[in-house]
């Protein structure tokens, strides 16, 4: 470790202003802070500091999706040697989605977190660790045969155009990981759904659909609960299984860096949505997605994944106590309304917090509104 | 029994170094009184360096507002103007020559002067400088009608003084302080104790009305003391005294004359022997910590508490306001992956960190940041802390971009930089609110007037 700071500080007065190298001041700030907390010390207000800073924090969000990614990775070969029936072990499986996922990761945080050090060395501030999350995120929401190439620019957009135009992580309207989504969903929608996309090198026969395919086709899902809960069915790499995700949750809401109030909404929003939706099943018996139980609902698809890492992003979401509950509860609402009642895509939390995304600020207008009321009617009857 | 209010949001920072047990009485030479722990003041000097002033003598006062005047602690010599950029006025200093003279006023009891000659008397000796108000926090100006006038007779802060401690055996001097108090206002004295007090002085004080507050820092803060009981709206002023400064305003009706002692707490991880000392005011600091610093490393000395205190030199001054020293150390160290490993020295609000397993352990803080700044991500995390019904986050906003409408409307009349502080503590992006809040302060106040 004393190894470590005597090189990072006698790289330091080459990249500092004026050195040789002061263009990649932000990189080697990155770096060193990486490994080390810096010396700095406070000068103004409280002499005194938490011991957790961002990167820990932030850290903790992507080892809450590590149960995710791990069983992702299992599934990709799972799903692969399946369609091929061939049948393989558990690490043959897990070890041909390790070499499937990897890539996927390392274009995900290299096209994303260069183009977040540019931007901090342009604007002089030091590099924000959001993309730590966003860059394992969108893994984790693509099918596993999304091309690299299709991945960068998705990436590329989305941070630029999600996040640094309006000035970096805290700043952004929408989540950048989701934005990357929905830019692969509308730019390149051959690499993002149909039947072929969600299997590795899948053999030709193999049918590939996702149970949200299938329903939206009209049939059933073809999964018992058990299957839902587990999640050994094609879907994006991180989305499939419902107990990988609940580890996370309750690593998230342990921890308090996941919002529980926007969780449960989600969670409540989406369930009574099925339930209104289901309760019309008796007059369309033709509609398969109709008949399908408000629970399961809540299993199946991104519907899980969406409401544990997605909605509950701090900086996207709504920022007052109130305005989550509001928030998260029509998230849920609305992903299920989209996905069952439009006739094109089969899944909607993708829209659905994209949407609750943008209207977020409009939530927390109002009950910034009503606080601000609450003062001026205090006053009026002190008076 | 007096009314209770529970406070239920706010956190309690265990640190090593609480103040123990006796007084000792520290006969000390060398005083000095700084413009800088005023806000707004514009100081400006009535004695010349080697002029005599007497105890009570007025050293500056305020070009503004004539009637604020600060009184010497000591009688003495001005041996030095310290001055720092733009030759700002830092530090006048005074050497005690030994023979206390002092300016003497009238004896009287309190309750049968007038309003107006209370007044007169405290601009005279300078003790109106002891009533502050809010909002803004600055000296109170006597023509103002405050709807109320506070006392938080006690410190919730971390290692802060014993208020039963540094008061016992004043009943005299606090009852009459209180009656001048109320002489000031049409309103109450609000007199708000911890209800776990037992001093009688509290409890039985007369004229006050008193409430008892139950619960974590910042219980202890009159700020939010009065959001609780009276909240500031627009328009509105309240007045705060410190106990130990009612003492003061007692006194200079009891005695005729300003009796500059102030018992302080010496605390901090770094202090050998933490203990309480009777001094006066703007004592300083070097023969306090005598032997004290038990350690060769770098130390922060500073005058107050360590969340809202200000940072002094081993051979600085305690500020005017303040009845504690605190001594931690100095954070200038690396820490290997520091952000990630767990370490049993430090201490966090939060779950993502082990510290909430050992509730009661009493840690030694020291001044690193653990991290560095960033925007406002996380968000219902300072709420937790933060006992007002105000928006922390859109607040703190508002003061960012200059929206004077929206501060107004977001309640910052009824802030002081102090009542952010423990929002400032658990912040993950590091964010410097308690500069924020004061900034907003003084562009409402410049505003305003």
């Amino acid at each position: 470790m004393k190894l470590i700071r005597n090189i990072l500080d006698t790289i330091k007065p080459h990249v500092q202003k004026g050195g040789k190298f002061q263009a990649f001041h932000s990189m080697y700030d990155a770096v060193d802070t990486l490994f080390f907390v810096p010396n700095h010390v406070t000068t103004s207000g409280s002499h005194i500091r938490d011991g957790v800073d961002m990167k820990r924090s932030m850290f903790v969000v992507v080892i809450a999706m590590v149960p995710a990614l791990l069983f992702g990775m299992w599934n990709v070969g799972y799903m692969h040697f399946t369609s091929i029936n061939i049948s393989a072990d558990l690490f043959e499986s897990f070890w041909y989605g390790f070499l499937k996922v990897l890539p996927l990761i390392l274009v995900s945080y290299g096209v994303g977190l260069g183009i977040e050090i540019a931007f901090a060395q342009s604007r002089g501030h030091e590099v924000n660790e959001g993309f730590f999350v966003s860059g394992m995120l969108i893994p984790l929401i693509v099918p596993v045969s999304t091309p690299l190439w299709i991945v960068a620019i998705a990436v590329a957009f989305a941070v630029i155009f999600g996040k640094e135009v309006f000035g970096g992580t805290g700043m952004n309207i929408v989540n950048p990981a989701l934005l990357t989504r929905a830019i692969l969903f509308f730019a390149y929608p051959s690499a993002m759904s149909g039947d072929k996309v969600w299997i590795a090198e899948k053999a030709d026969a193999f049918s590939g659909a996702t149970p949200l395919a299938e329903l939206t086709a009209g049939h059933a899902s073809g999964l018992s609960p058990l299957e839902m809960i587990i999640g050994a069915y094609p879907g994006s790499i991180g989305e499939t299984s419902f107990i990988a995700i609940a580890i996370g949750a309750a690593i998230l809401l342990f921890t308090g860096v996941g919002n529980w109030k926007i969780m449960a909404s989600f969670f409540a929003g989406g369930a009574i949505m099925g339930l209104i939706l289901n309760g019309f099943a008796g007059s369309f018996p033709n509609n398969s997605y109709l008949a399908l139980p408000a629970w399961e609902h809540l299993l199946i698809g991104g519907f899980a994944f969406g409401g544990v890492f997605m909605i509950t992003d701090p900086v996207t979401a709504a920022q007052t106590e109130t305005g989550k509950w509001i928030y998260g509860f029509l998230g849920g609402l609305i992903a299920i309304l989209v996905r069952v009642l439009n006739p094109a895509y089969p899944e909607g939390v993708m829209l659905a917090i994209l949407f609750m995304n943008i209207f977020s600020p409009t939530i927390d207008y109002y009950v910034v509104e009503s606080n601000i009321k609450k003062r001026m009617k205090r006053a009026k009857l002190a008076v | 029994m007096s009314k209770q209010i529970n406070i239920k949001r706010g956190y309690d920072i265990k640190l090593k170094g609480k103040a123990q047990g006796t007084v000792q009485e520290l006969s000390l030479s060398t005083y000095a009184l700084k413009p800088t722990d005023f806000h707004g003041m514009f100081p400006k000097l009535s004695v010349r360096v080697g002029e005599k002033v007497k105890r009570g003598t007025t050293v500056f006062f305020n070009k503004n507002r004539d009637y604020i005047k600060i009184p010497s602690p000591v009688s003495g010599t001005i041996t030095e103007v310290v001055r720092g950029a733009k030759r700002k006025m830092l530090e006048i200093r005074i050497e005690a020559d030994g023979s206390d003279e002092f300016v003497a006023f009238e004896k009287a009891n309190p309750s049968s002067l007038s309003q107006e000659k209370i007044i007169d008397q405290l601009i005279a000796s300078g003790l109106w400088s002891l009533i502050r108000q809010r909002p803004y926090n600055v000296i109170a100006d006597p023509k103002d009608q405050p709807k109320a006038v506070f006392i938080s007779g006690f410190d919730s802060a971390p290692l802060a003084a014993n208020v039963d401690l540094v008061i016992k055996g004043q009943e005299a001097a606090f009852q009459a302080g209180i009656d001048a108090l109320a002489k000031l206002t049409v309103g109450k004295v609000h007199l708000n104790v911890c209800s776990e007090t037992k001093s009688a002085m509290l409890l039985q004080a007369k004229g006050a009305e008193i409430t008892s507050f139950k619960g974590p820092h910042p219980a202890g803060n009159v700020g939010i003391q009065i959001h609780h009981i009276s909240p500031i709206n627009k328009g509105d002023i309240v007045w705060t005294v410190q106990p130990q400064d009612v003492i003061t305003i007692g006194n200079l009706f009891i005695l005729g004359q300003y009796n500059s002692e102030l018992t302080i707490a010496l605390t901090g991880s770094e202090v050998s022997k933490p203990q309480y000392f009777k001094i006066h005011r703007g004592a300083h600091i070097a023969k306090i910590l005598e032997n004290q610093i038990q350690t060769k490393e770098d130390v922060r000395i500073i005058s107050g508490n360590v969340l809202t205190g200000t940072r002094i030199e081993r051979n600085g001054f305690l500020s005017y306001y303040h009845n504690m020293l605190s001594v931690i150390p100095e954070g200038n160290t690396y820490s290997f992956f520091g952000w990630l490993v767990p370490s049993p020295a430090k201490h966090s609000f939060y779950r993502t960190a082990f510290s909430w397993l050992s509730p009661n352990k009493e840690y030694a803080l020291n001044t690193n940041i653990n991290g560095g700044e960033r925007a406002f991500v996380f968000t219902g995390e300072l709420e937790k802390v933060f006992p007002m019904d105000i928006l922390p986050i859109q607040l703190l906003k508002s003061i960012l971009v200059n929206d004077i409408d929206q501060m107004e409307q977001l309640g910052i009349y009824e802030l002081d930089e102090e009542d952010i502080a423990l929002c400032e503590y658990i912040s993950t992006s590091k964010i410097n609110m308690q500069e924020i809040i004061r900034n907003g302060l003084n562009m409402m106040h410049k505003e305003m007037s």
